[in-house]
């Protein structure tokens, strides 16, 4: 339990330091130690295929984009664009609805007892293999369509127009 | 956990750690003894009988030089970089089984440090890893050929992780497990069932795209595109001098290491070797002999990426992607789909 | 154009097969080339401990010549000087005095003769300038140093052993 509070205390920590770092490559890199603790969550868990599929996903692919486009920026102070007062006042306004929503969700959440949680192995890939391709067949068939939605789009945007050279 | 238990493990933990060093170190002596027989000359042979001594000569080259910090440079992350590549390299031979169980007296001792049940994902996000010490170093060095081959590792290593991911998945519908001791377990002996139980004999493509995606991975030529030296200046160490510099060349060989050994488990039956039950010898000897045979097959890797390094000359950028997403990606999916129907065919029968 | 000689060729190219498409029989074939490779002879010369031989017309670092009795043949006369394309040869000349007949063969001598290695570039037309037979570019290599004085030969790197009596 106490080293559920020390790597808790770590994601939050190092997620504030996304948040408040001025350079944007030190958030993206603390992002991925924030991400790297959430990996040691699963495992705490006992849900070893989360855990690496998070660690594969999020730290392997997706950070590795984001620190990709950034190293292409030009960081400069100078060549920063000037924030609008109505950015601003949007960025507050999204920023207090997203607070609503997370509010509104945890008033509707039942507490779990862990400890009493029926199959301690359900984290494993055989176990959430069975789940997803039974129980949960529909939902992750619509979502994999919806991913390949998504990559015939990226083809598309990343196609030239023929016509239009 | 009992103590033995714990001594066992960072015995074991320590022995590995030393071995991978150890081959490292000797891989950087093969290579240029193997680039000098493919070229008609001995290779080093000064330091120590025919060049032992030169990797021990190298690495206190690279301790005593002096460590340049670029003064435009981002010091922290210039010396995280290849910390974390050192790292990255390191941590991947954790799963990997080097034999079968050690019995002495009453206690079963497990020739791999942990045998957790998602070995291939482990070692597939361990290589997904590496890439950020290359990219950290190549950003912190602030010089645009480094930032030029840094983009290029990440680049590389993304399109190349893809179709890795898709040959494994093909591997994994064969052997139904991801644990890598487990795929070593189904592969044992030589012939079983009418048939070779090799998985490279049952995934002759998947092996191949693997193969290709690992010396990707690794960034050896053919596709050492981050550090080409004729027309990056090194890529992404060109800022890098002494240790810092050493422990990224040093990393690429562990990759390299740790790569010839997962492809041994994989698809060569790592531990395994013909008529290793038909011998009639005591079951530590058969063990072993197994380890000796696992290393054999791993050196065999070793010399073949430096075979292929000396054979192939450098693909161009585009070639490269081509090659990627033209190519082995769409080999790998139907390779899944050749292997779905396959078993399908095989349980109808 | 018309060929006048018929001898041109013109050059096909066939589009690629599968076999040459898919590159795999050519790299066994390359990867076997350099297997082969790996068990030839090797053209190494271990350098300090064995030297390449040197054809007849091969020139090397410069000596100044004895004559049979051992008495220095050079004059002084410059001639080597003039004809020196790189101005690499100097020298200043004296006369020789009583007594010195057994280690001088004419009456004016070299009291310094210096050539810059540096400059030389090795022609041998101060060999062939030489009225005296006094200076042959018969000598090894030039070895590497660290200083450019130390490059600069006197008559005590140039002069030959004195005969053995």
């Amino acid at each position: 339990m106490n080293l559920f509070y020390l790597v808790a205390f770590l994601s939050i920590f190092f997620s504030l330091l996304v948040i408040f770092t001025k350079n944007p490559v030190y958030s993206v890199l603390y992002l991925i130690v924030t991400f790297f603790t959430f990996s040691i969550h699963y495992i705490l868990l006992n849900a070893q295929f989360l855990a690496i599929v998070n660690f594969i996903v999020y730290m392997g692919a997706i950070l590795v984009l984001f620190l990709y486009v950034l190293m292409l920026l030009n960081l400069n102070k100078e060549s920063e664009p000037m924030k609008s007062n109505l950015l601003k006042v949007a960025g507050v306004i999204a920023g207090l609805c997203l607070l609503l929503t997370l509010a509104g969700s945890l008033k509707l959440v039942h507490v779990s007892d862990p400890v009493l949680l029926k199959n301690p192995d359900i984290g494993l890939v055989k176990n959430l293999g069975k789940v997803l391709f039974k129980d949960f067949l529909l939902p992750f068939e619509v979502s994999s369509i919806l991913l390949l939605a998504a990559m015939v789009g990226a083809v598309l945007l990343a196609k030239k127009d023929p016509n239009n050279v | 956990m009992e103590l033995a238990f714990v001594i066992e493990k960072v015995v074991l933990v320590t022995v590995i750690f030393l071995i991978t060093l150890g081959i490292a170190a000797y891989s950087t002596l093969a290579e240029r003894k193997i680039a000098g027989f493919i070229q008609g000359r001995v290779g080093p042979h000064r330091a120590g009988p025919s060049g032992m001594f030169q990797p021990l000569a190298d690495g206190g080259k690279m301790f005593f030089k002096e460590e340049i910090i670029p003064a435009e440079s981002n010091p922290w992350l210039f010396i995280a970089g290849p910390c974390l590549a050192l790292l990255t390299a390191s941590i991947g031979s954790a799963v990997i089984p080097w034999g079968q169980d050690l019995v002495i007296g009453d206690r079963v001792i497990q020739l791999q440090v942990a045998d957790i049940n998602v070995g291939i994902l482990y070692i597939f996000g361990i290589v997904s890893l590496g890439v950020y010490g290359i990219m950290i170093g190549g950003w912190a060095s602030n010089n645009k050929y480094s930032l030029m081959g840094a983009i290029r590792a990440a680049s590389q290593n993304i399109s190349y992780e893809i179709a890795m991911g898709l040959s494994l998945i093909a591997l994994l519908m064969v052997t139904q497990t991801l644990s890598l001791r487990g795929i070593a377990e189904q592969q044992a002996g030589f012939w079983q069932n009418g048939w070779f139980s090799w998985n490279v004999f049952c995934q002759p493509l998947g092996f191949l795209i693997f193969l290709v995606c690992s010396f990707a991975e690794c960034n050896r030529t053919p596709f050492d595109l981050p550090e080409s030296e004729n027309e990056l200046v090194a890529g992404y160490h060109t800022e890098y001098s002494g240790f810092k510099l050493g422990a990224f060349l040093f990393s690429e060989y562990i990759n390299m290491f740790v790569a010839s050994a997962v492809m041994s488990t994989l698809y060569f039956g790592g531990y395994n070797f013909p008529f290793m039950n038909h011998l009639g010898l005591s079951d530590n000897v058969v063990t072993i002999l197994g380890v000796v045979f696992l290393f054999a097959k791993i050196f065999f890797f070793i010399f073949f990426f430096m075979w292929i390094r000396w054979t192939i000359p450098r693909f161009r950028y585009d070639q490269l992607m081509n090659l990627g997403w033209k190519v082995l990606i769409p080999l790998s999916i139907a390779n899944i789909v050749l292997t779905g129907i396959w078993i399908t065919v095989k349980d109808l029968m | 154009m018309e060929s006048l000689s018929n001898r041109k060729k013109v050059l096909e190219q066939k589009p690629m097969t599968f076999g040459e498409k898919i590159y795999l029989p050519s790299i066994a074939k390359g990867l076997a080339i350099t297997f082969k490779h790996i068990f030839k002879k090797r053209e190494t010369i271990f350098y300090p401990e064995q030297e390449r031989p040197v054809s007849e017309n091969w020139r090397g670092l410069h000596s100044l010549k004895r004559d049979e009795q051992g008495r220095e043949r050079c004059t002084a006369c410059g001639l080597c000087a003039l004809a020196c394309p790189a101005e690499a040869i100097t020298m200043t000349a004296a006369e020789r005095k009583k007594g010195e007949e057994g280690l001088y063969r004419e009456e004016k001598y070299a009291a310094v003769y210096e050539i810059n290695m540096l400059r030389c570039i090795f022609c041998g037309l101060c060999e062939e300038a030489c009225p005296k037979e006094a200076i042959y570019l018969d000598g090894p290599f030039l070895e590497a140093d660290y200083l450019r004085k130390d490059f600069i030969f006197g008559k005590d790197k140039l002069v030959e052993e004195p005969l053995k009596s």
